[in-house]
């Protein structure tokens, strides 16, 4: 990284992980600003989702360390993670669907805020409220409070699943593949959204439509067998003759 | 001691026996929960009336062997009717809708029975009375036929599974149902046929079993918790496994009762299935996946 | 343009079908043809449909939407031995040998039907073996034991028990060694010449391009590119669209 660029907001340093004969990760040294939309991508296997899976505490790597804002984040469980103001959305929804979109975010909103409080009404806490509301706005969902999750359509419940993310009211967001499964047009709405509330946030993406890379991303990491092949800024990666090779063969 | 030394060996071969008409009811249940992950809770059922088919046909016949086969494909057809009409339908969704079908098909099965042949207990006699002497007992030759008998058929199914013709089919079915079908195995028909060879298993434990106690509508359901007991402890799913676990639990049972009443050396094959779904809970006789 | 525009019926035709795993809605509209004899191949990123296609077209989904016949018979909805049975073979990405059944036993799922004689069973067998002598050497081990490259070799052979007139191949090169990827473009040949008609999805581009006679060209859930291969072999600007990056 540039030498006058503010300090990583998430940075590995040797991060190794091995499945018995198997080395997913190998040695990964990535680091990621504060502010930055950074898109990670790579064929099959390539080690995208274990790198989501150590940074998120769902993992332990083998090797090396992690480290959030400067603190060693290494190993410690997904709710510490989570405490510490990482947050991720999933390839699988993880919505309620028996509760109401509202409900959905504010029990996310909740757990920041007034995770112990047993003796208030959570109707008394008008902050939460807010949060929780000034998300349904920023995914779009506004006048669908009272939706049950289960009738959203599908592309409204993979932003419900950011949404979920950002009511944590994380620093860095993790998307995983977010626009799997979407049309053209679902997918350009889930752009807006991701540009929409980068403003205050750093995200991660990992993504295969490369449509999306390209017009999102301000710098991309492609992996490879478990190792970081190339890193720039879009225009660089598409000319990179290593990448090209690994996608095309050629 | 020299008594004690008797009654270990009597209780042994008790127990041989008991196991192996155990696993020839446990063979089936755990066959169908293999195939198709049904638990058929109906199971115990289909053991009492092919027990009660047994009885009728051996009034009418007067032969036990006719009585024995007639009661097995009767059930069995019974078994692949039932299949057809509420199971088939019942594929792919929650297990909980098969559990909850087979129980509603146990309950009917027992009140039929009920309705059909009267709160009595019935009788079926051996198809031959006589005794060996075993130390101070009078050991009849039938229960020794029996764990004869169990064996054979099991051994029949094993023989038909690794090499008869549709025991690939049945294997493969088993493993992947659905690359089974992209090779163009009818699936729903090995499901029935499956269910119906379980079914007739069943039935035939239950006429085998008639003569040493009576044959009541409610004589299944003993049997059915042993044999679910069995599965789980043999490994779902695996056949070999649940018959070493019959005979297995069977035996433990038989040597407890050698100190407690026989009611309470049931105790035994509960804390078998606890230490079992504790420490090895994909079956004492099947390797623990890495 | 997806039309083979001569006249002939096409094998498979597949027709604005949409699959949904769930609420994911993963074909948007997939229409396609594999005519007699011919090497069809299917590219795109991941994620774009491409095995869900070959699922939907082997009955494994069924679609919301659309048709697909098989020498004009519908089998969108049949049920799901029926494709096999009127003889499209089917080779799955993760190859799912039936790992408990010996390389033999794998074999007899497709070897045992109906009408086959000995002589054709074994004259069918002598043709797996003479292609993949692998298999022959380990007739009685179990389909688990055997390494990823032999395993993909048994997945291939298993189809041709069927004598099928069509295979579906997904992605049949994936984590396999050059030497072996030679083997499967080998066998892709031979099959070709034996009258079978391929459709193969495949990330290698190079080999797609190579063996087959057309190419569609998948992009989210649609297909959005059709060409011979020829053309596209020089068309460096559709192939960087829809694969580059």
């Amino acid at each position: 990284m540039p030498a006058d660029s503010p300090a990583p907001l998430l940075r590995t340093e040797g991060l190794t992980i091995r499945f018995g004969g198997l080395t997913a990760l190998n040695d990964v040294n990535f680091a990621v600003a504060p502010g930055e939309i950074r898109a990670i991508i790579g064929p099959n296997g390539a080690g995208k989702s274990t790198f989501f899976n150590c940074v998120t505490g769902v993992l332990r790597p083998t090797a090396g360390r992690i480290l959030f804002n400067g603190e060693d984040i290494t190993g410690l469980a997904p709710h510490r993670i989570s405490q510490k103001a990482i947050a991720r959305s999933y390839q699988i929804t993880n919505i309620l669907p028996n509760a109401t979109t509202l409900e959905n975010v504010r029990i996310a909103a909740q757990s920041r805020r007034h995770a112990w409080s047993l003796l208030s009404h959570h109707r008394a806490h008008r902050d939460v409220l807010d949060r929780a509301l000034a998300v349904l706005a920023a995914l779009g969902l506004k006048g669908k409070e009272d939706e049950l999750a289960a009738n959203l359509s599908h592309g409204e419940q993979r932003h419900l699943e950011i949404g979920i993310a950002l009511a944590t009211e994380p620093r860095l967001l993790c998307l995983d593949e977010p626009t799997a499964g979407m049309s053209a047009a679902e997918t350009h709405d889930t752009m807006e959204l991701v540009r929409r509330i980068s403003r205050d946030l750093t995200i991660l993406i990992v993504e295969h439509d490369m449509q999306v890379v390209m017009e999102l991303a301000q710098r991309i990491t492609v992996l490879h067998y478990g190792e970081i092949l190339a890193e720039g800024p879009p225009a660089e990666i598409q000319q990179n003759p290593k990448v090209l090779e690994v996608y095309l063969k050629t | 001691m020299a008594i004690l030394f008797d009654q270990i060996v009597i209780q042994t071969v008790n127990g041989i026996v008991t196991g192996m008409i155990l696993a020839l009811v446990a063979s089936g249940l755990t066959l169908i929960f293999g195939i198709m992950d049904v638990v058929n809770f109906a199971h115990g059922e289909l053991f009492m009336l092919g027990a009660y088919v047994g009885t009728t046909t051996l009034v009418a016949t007067g032969n036990f062997w006719v009585a024995l086969l007639v009661a097995s494909v009767t059930i069995a057809l019974l078994g692949a009717a039932l299949q057809v009409t509420t199971l088939r339908p019942l594929l792919g969704r929650d297990p909980l809708t098969t559990i909850l079908a087979t129980f509603g098909i146990s309950l009917v099965l027992q009140n039929y029975a009920l309705w059909q042949y009267g709160p009595v207990a019935r009788k079926i006699q051996e198809p031959f009375t006589g005794h060996f002497k075993l130390f101070y007992l009078e050991y009849p030759w039938y229960r020794v036929a029996i764990a004869l008998l169990s064996a054979a058929i099991i051994g029949a199914l094993w023989l038909f599974l690794k090499y008869g013709t549709y025991g690939i089919w049945i294997r493969a079915t088993t493993q992947d149902r659905i690359m089974a079908a992209a090779m163009g195995i009818p699936v729903p028909l090995v499901h029935t046929a499956v269910f119906a060879i379980g079914a007739g298993m069943a039935a035939a434990s239950g006429v085998l079993f008639g003569p040493l106690v009576g044959v009541n509508h409610a004589m299944g359901l003993d049997w059915v918790l042993k044999a679910f007991i069995v599965v789980v402890v043999g490994g779902m799913g695996n056949l070999g496994g649940s018959v070493l676990a019959s005979i297995f639990v069977s035996l433990l049972e038989a040597y407890a009762s050698l100190w407690v009443s026989p009611a309470q050396a049931v105790i035994v094959s509960f804390v078998v299935l606890i230490l079992t779904l504790l420490f090895r809970p994909t079956g004492l006789f099947v390797p623990t996946p890495k | 343009m997806t039309s083979l525009g001569n006249g002939r019926a096409p094998l498979i035709r597949v027709d604005g079908i949409h699959t949904y795993y769930g609420k994911s809605h993963i074909l948007h509209g997939v229409s396609l043809e594999v005519g007699r004899g011919e090497v069809v191949g299917l590219l795109g990123r991941n994620g774009v449909g491409k095995s869900t296609t070959l699922k939907t077209i082997m009955g494994i989904v069924h679609p919301t939407q659309g048709e697909i016949t098989f020498e004009a018979r519908p089998i969108a909805r049949a049920a799901a031995h029926r494709p096999a049975r009127l003889g499209v073979g089917y080779v799955p990405e993760d190859r799912r040998i039936f790992r408990l059944l010996t390389v033999m036993e794998n074999l007899r799922t497709g070897l045992d039907r109906p009408g086959m004689t000995e002589a054709r069973r074994q004259a069918l067998l002598d043709k797996v073996y003479h292609y993949f002598p692998v298999l022959a050497e380990r007739r009685s081990q179990a389909g688990g034991t055997l390494s990823g490259g032999e395993q993909q070799m048994l997945a291939i052979a298993r189809a041709m028990m069927l004598e099928p007139k069509i295979i579906l191949l997904d992605e049949p090169t994936e984590g396999l060694m050059p030497r072996m990827v030679a083997q499967i473009r080998e066998i892709i040949d031979v099959l070709h010449r034996d009258g079978v008609a391929i459709l193969l999805v495949e990330q290698n581009v190079p080999l797609t391009l190579e063996a087959s006679d057309r190419v569609y060209i998948m992009e989210k859930g649609v297909v959005r590119h059709h060409a011979p291969a020829a053309e596209l072999r020089l068309d460096d600007a559709v192939i960087h669209k829809y694969l580059g990056v």
